[in-house]
């Protein structure tokens, strides 16, 4: 275990700051990249990596909005609904994706391939409303262009 | 109306992102001339150019780097790019577009308080900027051009709350990003506990504009307690919302009508949040109010991050409240108990006055609410959540009144954001745990 490529990752990561404790969130973040979400192994494996506990890594895991303690969609849509996005109508998106997928935000599709959620303000304002597929800003996105979002990140599953 | 531009400055006709364009517009040169100074005589110019923090506080960077100990060996220069707060995407737009320029104010940064190392601290929902932030990084060091210097770029993981300073040193130091009490600051007692300065992306990125203009001129820009210009991002009920560079002291009138072509669909303003949504909203009649720290101070509201939000007379005051103290609940890491309690208190509260089943004690209620959390949690977090809905109900107190008396929404379901949903509808980061029976 000691020497697979993640902890040899984590290892690097390591070496880059002053203090190894700040590679906590990088390792969990790549740690999450590897098995989907932080799943029990997943923090016993960057703990171990880290040299720390998994109960230290779970305490700091559980902080984070980006990093998920429970399973997750293979694919992430995520609609802000935040002041600015609202106002620009965010609300008829959010109704848009959940007749496309047939889930409630907070909720992932019964094949897992689509978890979907509304988030707080991810800062593209100036191009409301963004949704964010997989990390990656669609902007300007209005009810009529969300069944091609769904379509492609479905594509993609 | 003459803008001049410094932080995106030929942006628009040349791709800055690489290295080699950025350096055919002087890029790079202001460090080569910074490096050419004592590390005092920069702390020197960068105080006399009055340069306030652009992050938020509008705090004085010279101010901030006089105090830092340098006979410290050990000294860190931060670059809080963790910009989370609504209505705000200055940061975004100046890493996607001009990242040399804040890669070049940090080196400079870096020689004026004689640090090695830099850590530039940039939100994770922001991926596509850190790749071009990291490549720009990687671009800069095979130049040569970091001499011993270092710079790390390090995601977040999404958390509002990291954006205020001593939560975003604790999360860089791979905790949860809870703030500290302070004194002491940063530059005294900062990351690793070792003197820090920590600035905001702009704040950074506008030093080798000083540098290369010279304070002199610098000052002769914006108006003289905020010298300068600043990214205002102009969102919400707006013609052209967008990001625009304007000098400091620009008429709010100017940038909502001139600039973003004022309200679509004939539509009545009905307040603007000047600073993002953290600040008091300011009313129609206050559309003079000069852009600059002082002026909108004394109009009763913050600079913040400058993001003016636009709100049109579609939209139902106590939504936007509740929808706003919805996001403050969210985001408050849960350190102090005025803060944790107190934005549950305002949700609810709005809940009941929104849906019609408040009583009229239940305005009280939520004005005492405000006063028992004002001022009383480690960080301005539990302010934030404050000033919105205290805001709110005093300026449009008769829209809070009408959901008492007539026992529902008067908007009914004819609002701007009726029904807007919010994360902590459907909290959904813990795991669900079976409880026996």
């Amino acid at each position: 275990m000691t020497d697979s490529p993640f902890y040899d990752e984590v290892q690097e990561l390591k070496r880059r700051y002053p203090d190894w404790r700040s590679a906590t969130l990088p390792a969990l973040q790549l740690a999450q990249e590897k098995h989907g979400y932080l799943s029990p192994d997943a923090l016993r494996e960057t703990a171990r990596a880290l040299g720390t506990t998994p109960a230290f890594c779970e305490s700091v895991a559980s902080f984070y909005d980006m990093l998920h303690l429970a399973p997750v969609g293979r694919h992430m849509v995520e609609v802000c609904t935040n002041l600015p996005c609202a106002l620009a109508g965010a609300q008829r998106v959010v109704d848009a994706f959940e007749d496309e997928l047939g889930v409630r935000p907070g909720e992932t599709t019964d094949d897992g391939a689509i978890t979907f959620r509304t988030v707080e303000c991810l800062g593209g304002c100036g191009r409301a409303t963004v949704v964010a597929v997989d990390e990656r800003y669609h902007e300007l996105v209005t009810p009529d262009k969300v069944a091609a979002i769904v379509e492609e990140v479905r594509g993609d599953a | 109306m003459a803008t001049p531009e410094l932080i995106l400055a030929h942006a628009d006709e040349r791709d800055l992102t690489r290295l080699g364009e950025y350096r055919a517009v002087g890029g790079y040169r202001s460090l080569e001339r910074a490096l050419e100074l004592e590390p005092a005589a920069v702390v020197q110019v960068i105080t006399d150019a009055t340069l306030r923090g652009r992050g938020g506080a509008g705090f004085p960077m010279g101010r901030k780097a006089s105090l830092i100990d340098q006979k410290n060996p050990r000294k860190y220069v931060v670059v809080n790019a963790d910009e989370s707060e609504p209505g705000a995407f200055k940061d975004r737009e100046i890493m996607a577009r001009n990242p040399h320029l804040l890669i070049e104010g940090c080196l400079i940064t870096a020689h004026a308080i004689e640090s090695r190392a830099v850590f530039i601290y940039i939100r994770g929902e922001y991926l596509a900027e850190y790749e071009i932030l990291a490549r720009a990084v990687e671009d800069a060091r095979s130049a040569g051009l970091f001499g011993d210097v270092d710079v790390v770029v390090h995601r977040g993981a999404g958390a509002y709350i990291c954006g205020e300073e001593s939560a975003l040193l604790e999360s860089l130091e791979g905790k949860r990003g809870q703030p500290r009490p302070r004194p002491p600051f940063p530059p005294v007692t900062g990351l690793y506990a070792a003197p820090t300065q920590i600035n905001n992306v702009q704040t950074i990125a506008i030093v080798p504009k000083i540098i290369e203009l010279g304070v002199e001129e610098f000052v002769k820009i914006g108006v003289r307690s905020s010298p300068g210009t600043a990214v205002f991002s102009l969102s919400g009920n707006v013609v052209r919302p967008g990001n625009y560079e304007l000098e400091l002291g620009t008429p709010l009138r100017t940038l909502i009508y001139d600039v973003g072509g004022g309200i679509p669909d004939g539509r009545e303003l009905k307040g603007i949040i000047p600073g993002g949504s953290s600040v008091p909203i300011l009313t129609p009649d206050q559309l003079d109010t000069p852009l600059d720290y002082d002026s909108i101070q004394a109009a009763g509201s913050f600079f913040g991050s400058a993001a003016v939000i636009v709100v049109d007379d579609r939209c139902c005051m106590v939504q936007l409240a509740l929808r706003a103290a919805k996001f403050y609940m969210h985001e408050s890491c849960g350190k102090c108990t005025p803060c944790r309690e107190g934005t549950r208190w305002l949700v609810q509260l709005l809940t009941r006055i929104e849906e019609g089943d408040a009583m009229q004690s239940d305005l009280d209620l939520l004005v005492s609410v405000c006063t028992r959390m004002l001022g009383r949690s480690l960080c301005a977090l539990g302010d934030f959540a404050v000033y919105p809905v205290s805001s709110y109900l005093r300026k449009y107190r008769a829209e809070f009144q009408r959901h008492v008396d007539e026992g529902a929404c008067p908007f009914g379901d004819e609002s701007s954001i009726a029904g807007i949903e919010a994360p902590i509808d459907a909290h959904t980061h813990f795991p669900t745990v079976e409880v026996p029976a």
